[in-house]
């Protein structure tokens, strides 16, 4: 960059070319570029004519927002009535009613230390204690019985709470699965290989349901008599297991992507394979596949909706016993919209903050 | 890694260090410990599980596959009755699951190209669009979407006395999509082997153009006669057996509609469910992998003289798919994994007629090792097909 004197001093008098775009000359190019964009543009404004003005009308100028389900019935527009006349349903489940309160602070929690992970400054080993302190902290507000707080049985448990649960607890506790099961099957010991690859190629072939199933119908046969675990645990296990295997496949794309130079250095100080693996080669590896992990958390989110089959209330089973109430039947949309969108908020925000990483980690 | 010792080292350290500091040994040592526990862990639990069975009197095995099912099931692609068996039922619930992932696959490789192409688009308005479109369908659980588009057909959707008519033929009603078809004739069956044969014959002449291209150099009109070829010939044994046109349109008989093509609302909730949601992410697959050929490529083909047409199939082609075939397969096989959510709409796939199984017989170690192995076997298909494309396109490098 830093060409002779000379050169510097001839460039001095001369301006860069201005470009004024106006908001004409942008539409000119970007919408009106040649015949066939034109057409397109056209084509594609009038389809959006057609929808968004009768859905706007729908969903905000004919709507109902704090009405009767009998007043919906009357009305023409979106009756988003349902949801605060149900939301505490909706978010908290069969959770005791005056208890509500405990869940919400644990949601807070969450998001609160979330948004402070957020940083990578704050990155550090003392922020891994910050996490398990504070999932301990949620997972006492949430089942109670310590320091005076009402117990709350499990199966008590529900709508968002529970999802949030199921897809954090399944992903902190199958993080460290995978990663063994990462290094097992890239173990030159043909046993433990074998057994690794078998699980994970297993787990990665068959859907989650088979995998809830199992949890809701074998898990019972697989203990003694007398133990019983209950419902959501067994969910949470099999979550845990399925999120493992895929985990496990990305995590070993990391310890591939590292040179062989670094294993080879490693050994060459003397560190034994433990150290290896937790000085040298993990730290590396985890961090390639931050971004990839995400992507597995933010499916890992997305995926604890299936637990509505095996009849958790989650979230959308919440929402659906709404439905199911003879008053509140037919608003499906506008319940399905909602709780559509607390899923979109969480997932977008989540993969933003992927590509962010990515970009960040390039760099 | 310690392939390359040298045998000095090696006799030295081996009179040296302890027999349990040996490598070798230690890793049969850590192998028969992992085994141990494995093993000892299966049989912990299979003992449990034959001690629970035995108390709770279940019986087991594969007997009750030749049992009458005694249900209805609610379509089917081969005739299928209540006093049929087990296992015929589950052969419903398998074909169910493979008309839906094949009718689905097509249809989600048409829209997903389409999209990723439009992600693309120079035109700022189509390109925010798509890009709107795969943010917000990848960040809603499926299992939302199907829930969804059920309650379209069943809440929103009006009866079939009031049903829409989007198009002329089709109707949409709470029971179902219906759309004119053509009235079978036997034409047909001779327009479809007519279609075979042109394949056939095409298949053929590429083969014969490309090799008298590398024997002297020419170049023959091979896409113009394939296409020539595989229309034309269809075409003409359509013409020669009377141009049969006779449409079944299906018309309002009662209660709901006779005649056409008619799709249950739990099989189209289904299908709309995984192909919107599916083709969300094959947009961004297609879109990664034209993108992932340079400028410079497209610019080097044409500078050696090849045609636009020569420049698409030869050089921007077989390296765009290189990159898409592989995430796509894998998209394909999840399409066919999350049409097992079809038990939470009644559609009757395999995971929910073995589901029924389950119920009924109480055999649930039987029904869901079922539902395993089937699907294992749609994976084990896809990467075996994955391998041996892998193979095929593998660089060659000097």
């Amino acid at each position: 960059m830093t060409k002779s004197g000379k050169n510097h001093i001839q460039t001095e008098g001369l301006k860069a070319p201005v470009i004024r775009i106006g908001a004409v000359q942008w539409i000119k190019s970007n919408l009106f570029n040649g015949v066939f964009n034109s057409i397109l543009t056209l084509v594609t404004l009038f389809f959006l004519y057609k929808i968004i003005p009768p859905f706007a009308r729908w969903a905000f100028i004919d709507s109902l927002w704090f009405s009767s389900a009998e007043q919906c019935r009357a009305g023409a527009g979106a009756c988003w009535s349902i949801i605060p006349a149900n939301i505490r349903f909706i978010i908290f489940g069969f959770y005791p009613h005056e208890l509500h309160w405990r869940p919400f602070v644990a949601m807070i929690m969450l998001v609160g230390l979330l948004f402070y992970s957020k940083n990578r400054d704050h990155w550090s080993q003392s922020l891994g204690y910050i996490w398990i302190a504070g999932l301990l902290t949620m997972g006492i507000l949430m089942r109670g019985g310590l320091f005076g707080l009402t117990p709350v049985e499990s199966d008590q448990w529900g709508g968002l709470p529970l999802t949030l649960m199921l897809s954090f607890f399944g992903m902190f506790a199958a993080y460290p699965l995978g990663v063994l099961l990462a290094l097992g099957r890239r173990s030159k010991m043909p046993a433990v290989k074998t057994i690794c690859i078998l699980y994970i190629e297993l787990i990665r072939g068959v859907p989650l349901i088979s995998l809830l199933f199992m949890s809701a119908v074998l898990f019972p046969l697989f203990f003694p008599e007398g133990l019983t675990v209950n419902k959501i645990i067994r969910a949470q296990a099999a979550i845990i297991m399925f999120t493992a295997a895929y985990i496990a496949e990305v995590v070993r794309g990391g310890l591939q992507a590292i040179t062989r130079g670094q294993y080879e250095a490693a050994e060459s100080l003397g560190l034994n394979y433990v150290q290896k693996m937790r000085l040298i080669i993990l730290p590396q590896a985890l961090k390639i596949v931050i971004p990839p992990t995400v992507g597995i958390l933010i499916s890992a989110f997305k995926d604890t909706s299936l637990v509505v089959i095996i009849a958790l209330y989650d979230v959308l089973k919440t929402t659906r016993s709404v439905l199911a109430n003879p008053s509140w039947m037919g608003f499906s949309p506008e319940a399905y919209l909602f709780v559509a969108l607390i899923y979109f908020v969480c997932c977008f925000s989540m993969s933003n903050y992927s590509r962010r990483l990515e970009k960040e980690l390039h760099t | 890694m310690k392939k390359g010792n040298p045998d000095i080292l090696t006799e030295q350290t081996a009179q040296r260090a302890a027999w349990f500091n040996d490598p070798k040994i230690r890793a049969i040592l850590y192998q028969i410990a992992v085994l141990g526990i494995v093993g000892l862990l299966g049989y912990y639990l299979f003992n449990n599980t034959v001690e629970n069975l035995k108390r709770q009197s279940i019986a087991t095995g594969f007997g009750f596959l030749n049992k009458e099912a005694s249900f209805e099931i609610g379509e089917s692609l081969i005739p299928y009755s209540a006093a049929d068996k087990y296992i015929k039922a589950l052969l419903v619930g398998a074909l169910n699951t493979i008309k839906v992932a094949f009718v689905g696959i097509v249809l989600t490789i048409i829209l997903g190209t389409f999209l990723g192409i439009a992600r693309l688009s120079k035109n700022w308005l189509v390109s925010q669009l798509a890009a709107v479109y795969i943010e917000v369908m990848q960040d809603i659980p499926i299992l939302l979407q199907l829930f969804f588009w059920y309650s379209f057909f069943y809440d929103i959707l009006p009866s079939p006395r009031e049903a829409l008519e989007p198009l002329n033929g089709v109707f949409m009603s709470n029971r179902g999509l219906v759309f004119a078809v053509p009235e079978w004739h036997p034409a047909y069956q001779y327009v479809a082997m007519a279609f075979i044969a042109g394949c056939i014959a095409v298949y053929f002449m590429r083969r014969w153009a490309r090799k008298r291209q590398e024997r002297t150099g020419q170049l023959f009109p091979v896409f113009t006669l394939s296409l020539a070829i595989m229309i034309g010939l269809p075409l003409t044994t359509w013409l020669l057996s009377g141009a049969p046109l006779k449409m079944s349109v299906p018309e309002l008989v009662g209660f709901n509609f006779k005649g056409g093509l008619n799709m249950s609302p739990e099989f189209g909730a289904l299908l709309i469910g995984l192909v919107l949601y599916t083709a969300a992410f094959v947009a961004e697959i297609v879109r990664a992998g034209i993108q992932a050929i340079g400028k410079g490529q497209v610019e080097a083909a044409m500078a050696i003289g090849l045609k636009p047409g020569q420049v698409l199939s030869l050089v921007i082609l077989p390296q765009a798919l290189r990159v898409i075939i592989p995430p796509l397969t894998s998209q394909m096989l999840n399409l066919t994994k999350n049409s097992s959510l079809a038990v939470a709409i009644g559609f009757p796939d395999f995971v929910s007629v073995a589901s029924t199984t389950i119920n009924q017989t109480g055999q649930a170690i039987e029904g869901i090792s079922l539902i395993m192995v089937v699907y294992l076997c749609f994976s084990l298909l896809t990467s075996l097909f994955m391998n041996w494309y892998n193979k095929k396109m593998a660089l060659v490098e000097r």
